[in-house]
């Protein structure tokens, strides 16, 4: 059997597709993670293959769904958070000897493919739909519901993996080189003139305080309520290791990595792992958990004219992504219960939730709206996820607690201020992201 | 500031050469008459390669907004943090950006909006960049 690579044909990345064909057909309801750590410590049972074996295999229990019972795998095959394999650097015996390798040494320490997977997981004997998504969860959650609904498989795991090693992401190799090819030095990455990874993020809300008026302050609550969200979420870094919470005070006195843009406006990369069970709708009655109805997909493709996306490009791209989001889902706005936007780095947060238009923002009030309650007790919960400011790099945390809200298993974070029936989650980028529309029914 | 050497290729060589002679270059393409940067094998419009030219620009642009770098991944800049780091948008298309560690401004006391022009600077092994200077009065 071979993987294949999710052709873009299963995306919705353009207005006017209508409602999404398969709406409520596709359901949630298992869910799976490994533990987190902070980095990897060299062990094999905390490898990013086995905490993805770990995960895969709670999800199904957490489902009622027996391995056998699994036709499908959606993979995202990339799982570094930046710092690569020591070059030359052997693969230790320990490691080699404790899993059934592919032909990549590295896999399962350094990548993840659905054939390590099934090499590893003799139990999957009835998997006949492999696929491997870009990126990260978001975008494989679109690729699982597209494929369950267009029928390539009944019963998918959707699984996501981190690792991350010793050392500092993008100062090694090219950054610490003296002499730099030409092409690169005039790129859209680090560059001759070294912008950090938040750079792109950081000139956007520079903007945007230009525009509105605004201050970095005026993010104080959102992160202080992102943490605290964050706490309540077991399977998450901060509540597992460093139960801290994060008041105005420590936040705004933060070292800058790129000003406006200081360390906690940056997510901490983990490792950690997660994978959900996706089926049918019809099949998901008989499953353990309430199942969480998909009602619609949409996919941002944005690309920026130049160096760096403007905040101009942000506002068309998200507001695009607003429309396609409710056409597709068939809903409106005033639909949702609460929104579930990706936030790492913290400051497009605002730009996700104001291109949805959530709770009747427009473009510059979000950091206003943050001065209200955005409590999960309140009216309008923002990020009750805590999203990765509050449980560390994983871009999956708004996903689970999409799914575990509206299943009513949320625990101490479940939402009180609002009946959780409709919720949207995705990202990462405003320019470039995928996004789902949930729901307790199907219709 | 000294910045990384350039080694300059073949997409980009006569972006470095202009730059050794003072001059600022961008890529057009002539069919659609369309400036892009970074420089591209293709025009991220019409998907053709042979229509591209490498145009003389004015070297005037405008600061569209700028962050402070505190904690730049490379290794020959960390030495001279904090350093103002902005995007600069071209006078001739509003829609092409350069970075531009502004030289001369004080570290965030940077003129949003301000009027700029472009300077050529040594990097490492002596090949010259593009930066650019807030013009006085704005």
């Amino acid at each position: 059997m071979t993987t294949i690579d999710a052709p873009e044909s299963m995306y919705r990345s353009v207005e006017g597709l209508g409602v999404w064909e398969h709406r409520g057909k596709v359901a949630a309801v298992g869910v799976g993670h490994s533990p987190t750590a902070r980095r990897w410590d060299g062990r094999p049972e905390t490898t990013v293959g086995a905490g993805s074996i770990q995960s895969m295999r709670q999800a199904m229990d957490d489902a009622g769904v027996s391995p056998d019972q699994v036709d499908g795998l959606v993979i995202v095959p990339v799982t570094t958070t930046g710092a690569p394999w020591p070059e030359g650097s052997p693969v230790p015996m320990d490691i080699v000897n404790a899993f059934n390798p592919t032909d990549d040494p590295l896999d399962g320490i350094g990548q993840l493919s659905a054939e390590w997977l099934l090499k590893n997981m003799p139990e999957l004997t009835n998997v006949k739909s492999m696929i491997h998504a870009p990126g990260c969860m978001s975008a494989a959650i679109t690729v699982a519901a597209q494929a369950i609904g267009d029928g390539l498989a009944n019963t998918y795991l959707v699984v996501k993996g981190w690792h991350n090693y010793e050392g500092r992401y993008n100062h090694g190799g090219i950054s610490a080189a003296d002499e730099v090819p030409g092409n690169y030095a005039l790129g859209v990455g680090r560059s001759l003139w070294g912008p950090p990874g938040c750079y792109g993020t950081a000139l956007q809300f520079a903007q945007y305080c230009t525009k509105y008026g605004k201050h970095h302050d005026m993010m104080a609550p959102f992160m202080r309520n992102s943490r605290r969200n964050g706490l309540m979420f077991p399977e998450g870094y901060w509540a597992q290791h460093r139960p801290e919470e994060l008041p105005a005070e420590d936040y705004l006195t933060s070292r800058w990595i790129a000003k406006p843009a200081n360390l906690f406006d940056n997510d901490i990369p983990i490792m950690c792992t997660a994978a959900y069970l996706f089926t049918t709708a019809e099949r998901a009655q008989d499953m353990k958990q309430k199942p969480v109805y998909i009602l619609g997909h949409a996919s941002s493709r944005g690309r920026p004219r130049s160096l760096t996306p403007t905040l101009e490009e942000v506002e068309a791209e998200t507001a695009s992504t607003g429309r396609k989001i409710y056409e597709s889902a068939g809903i409106t706005a005033d639909d949702l219960s609460f929104e579930n936007m990706y936030d790492g780095f913290a400051q497009f947060h605002q730009f996700h939730i104001e291109g949805l238009g959530y709770r009747g923002m427009g473009f510059g009030d979000a950091l206003d709206f943050y001065q209200t309650d955005i409590s999960i007790e309140g009216p309008n919960p923002i990020l009750p996820s805590g999203g990765n400011i509050g449980s560390g790099r994983s871009r999956f945390w708004m996903h689970t607690d999409s799914i575990q809200q509206l299943q009513g298993r949320a625990g101490a974070r479940q939402v009180t201020g609002v009946k959780p029936e409709v919720t949207v989650s995705g990202g990462p980028m405003p320019l470039g992201g995928n996004f789902t529309v949930w729901s307790a029914t199907p219709d | 500031m000294v910045k990384q050497g350039v080694i300059p290729d073949e997409l980009t060589g006569p972006f470095w050469e202009a730059a050794n002679e003072g001059r600022l270059v961008i890529q057009n393409c002539t069919d659609c008459d369309r400036l892009q940067n970074p420089p591209q094998p293709n025009c991220g419009e019409c998907g053709l390669g042979d229509s591209l030219e490498w145009k003389q620009m004015s070297g005037r642009g405008t600061i569209y907004n700028y962050c402070v770098v505190y904690d730049c991944p490379i290794r020959l800049l960390q030495e001279d943090q904090p350093y103002n780091l902005a995007v600069i948008t071209l006078d001739e298309d509003p829609g092409i950006q350069m970075y531009s560690m502004l030289p001369g401004t004080p570290i965030d006391e940077v003129p949003v909006g301000g009027a700029v022009e472009v300077i050529f600077e040594a990097t490492a092994n002596g090949q010259k960049v593009p930066e650019w200077q807030v013009v006085d009065g704005t």
